[in-house]
């Protein structure tokens, strides 16, 4: 993402060698090349700025050698979490599953943006033009 | 259930064949993604989960696993026009495949859950699900496969993608897997932006009226009832400059403004776009002096910098960490601003009110 840096020394990313396995999935899913693979066929930070803390590596890490604190990148939802507490999350339809994420009401999400979301209203099904069977 | 009857290449004897959906999108498609854009009409955007077909999808035909946000299910079907395959669904609540996966709505346990209530295992004859990257945020690839059986095989990150990495044996170029944050795309989120900022508009407008007439009464030792409707055309003006500044010049200009922090970039565009128009536009502070000209720079700086920030929640790039660094350093000098803001704003019609008639 060139043009693209944001505020780099807060990022809370850390990585253990010791436990990597060189399993690759951090490099394959991380969106902005965080991570590559060394000589030594393990994993290493090469571009520790970059990261957004989104926590997929993480999440994804079967050997536990990575820790992030992951969240949203979202000044409305820290803001909504100084005011009213829990977790950050954004403004729109759901609760967070995990977490204590603060459990937002269907009907303020509609002033929402970002994220798509949307009162839950009757499911809309599309019409199968190409012909259901 | 077994059934040595069932022929058919879709075997199933206790579920429906799944619906199939068109590759097209028709002009209602059109216009639905056009609102969704603009912020009108966001509700009604779900589409009901489910294992769907995409073209004439067999056993061996790959499984790819979205959101239920009508807009990604419609650049998916459509990315997917020349390609047979199943579409899995998810209840994201009507939410982005990136945004669900952060809240953990498009994770693990949903997947799991998708899997076994639409019976994929019934339709095809190996155990592999293509997810889109962004939602390894939320799904742990080596539990889903320790929890239902099918190994997960992250794909591109965008839709339009995915015929290549289908047709490249399910392999990503680096180029799929980079998130990119183009001047399109930037400008495709400025409507929604835009049109968020404006809802301050409700009590920000009367606010400054309100003031305008405080202010041109206490000028003028009487009340001057028409004082409100001279302030109208500066504080809508001087409101809309912010907003276009914050939540359409700032994320157009991105890369090229001046500094890291969205709030310096947002200041940096909301005072510009200010004294742009109080150059070219003297008369547009009406009766009053240059404080109001001060109020004008002031405010606008300070609000497009709060809209600027709010974009954070947009992009691609932005860390937790450093939004919540950055807001506590912003915050404070937004809030100072608007307040000298409001004050000369307020100094400017009381000193406008020196030189009006009582209006009665």
């Amino acid at each position: 993402m060139q043009g693209f840096r944001y505020i780099e020394s807060v990022v809370t990313l850390s990585f253990d060698a010791e436990k990597c396995s060189g399993c690759r999935v951090c490099t394959v899913v991380c969106p902005h090349g965080v991570f590559a693979m060394g000589d030594d066929k393990r994993a290493y930070i090469a571009d520790r700025g970059a990261c957004m803390e989104c926590g997929a590596c993480a999440l994804n890490c079967a050997w536990d050698a990575i820790s992030v604190t992951p969240g949203v990148g979202c000044a409305e939802a820290i803001i909504h979490s100084w005011i009213h507490g829990g977790e950050p999350t954004c403004g729109c339809t759901v609760p967070a599953v995990s977490g204590s994420g603060s459990a937002m009401n269907a009907a303020d999400s509609a002033a929402s943006g970002c994220c798509g979301g949307g009162k839950p209203e009757a499911p809309e099904v599309y019409d199968p033009r190409a012909g259901a069977s | 259930m077994p059934s040595s009857l069932n022929t058919s290449a879709v075997p199933s004897a206790t579920v429906g064949a799944p619906t199939r959906l068109s590759t097209r999108l028709t002009w209602r498609d059109q216009l639905k993604r056009w609102s969704l854009r603009w912020g009108v009409a966001r509700g009604s955007s779900r589409v009901e989960p489910a294992l769907y077909r995409i073209g004439e999808p067999g056993p061996a035909s790959p499984i790819i696993v979205t959101c239920n946000y009508r807009m990604t299910v419609d650049l998916v079907r459509r990315d997917l026009d020349a390609v047979d395959c199943w579409l899995l669904v998810l209840e994201t609540h009507g939410v982005n495949v990136w945004c669900a996966a952060g809240k953990g709505t498009f994770g693990t346990d949903e997947l799991v859950r998708s899997v076994r209530a639409a019976r994929v295992a019934e339709f095809v004859d190996h155990r592999t699900l293509v997810l889109p990257q962004f939602s390894a945020v939320g799904v742990a690839a080596p539990a889903t496969q320790q929890l239902c059986g099918f190994r997960v095989v992250w794909g591109p990150i965008r839709s339009r993608d995915l015929p290549a990495f289908l047709a490249a044996g399910q392999k990503a170029t680096p180029e799929m897997r980079a998130v990119t944050f183009t001047l399109a795309e930037r400008l495709a989120l400025a409507p929604v932006e835009f049109i968020g900022s404006l809802s301050h508009a409700r009590w920000a407008i009367p606010s400054l009226l309100l003031l305008a007439t405080v202010g041109a009464s206490l000028g003028a030792r009487d009340f001057v009832w028409n004082a409100a409707l001279r302030a109208l055309f500066p504080a809508a003006l001087s409101y809309l400059i912010a907003s276009v500044a914050g939540g359409v010049l700032t994320p157009a200009l991105l890369p090229w403004l001046p500094g890291r922090m969205f709030s310096v970039k947002g200041a940096i565009a909301g005072a510009a776009l200010a004294l742009a128009f109080l150059v070219a536009l003297p008369g547009m502070l009406g009766q009053m002096s240059a404080w109001g000209g001060a109020a004008v720079l002031l405010g606008a700086s300070a609000y497009s910098s709060y809209v600027a920030v709010n974009f954070t929640g947009a992009t691609p790039y932005t860390s937790p960490s450093g939004v919540e660094h950055e807001l506590r350093r912003a915050l404070p000098v937004e809030a100072i601003a608007l307040g000298l803001g409001i004050i000369c704003w307020t100094l400017a019609w009381y000193l406008a009110g020196q030189t009006m008639t009582p209006g009665r």
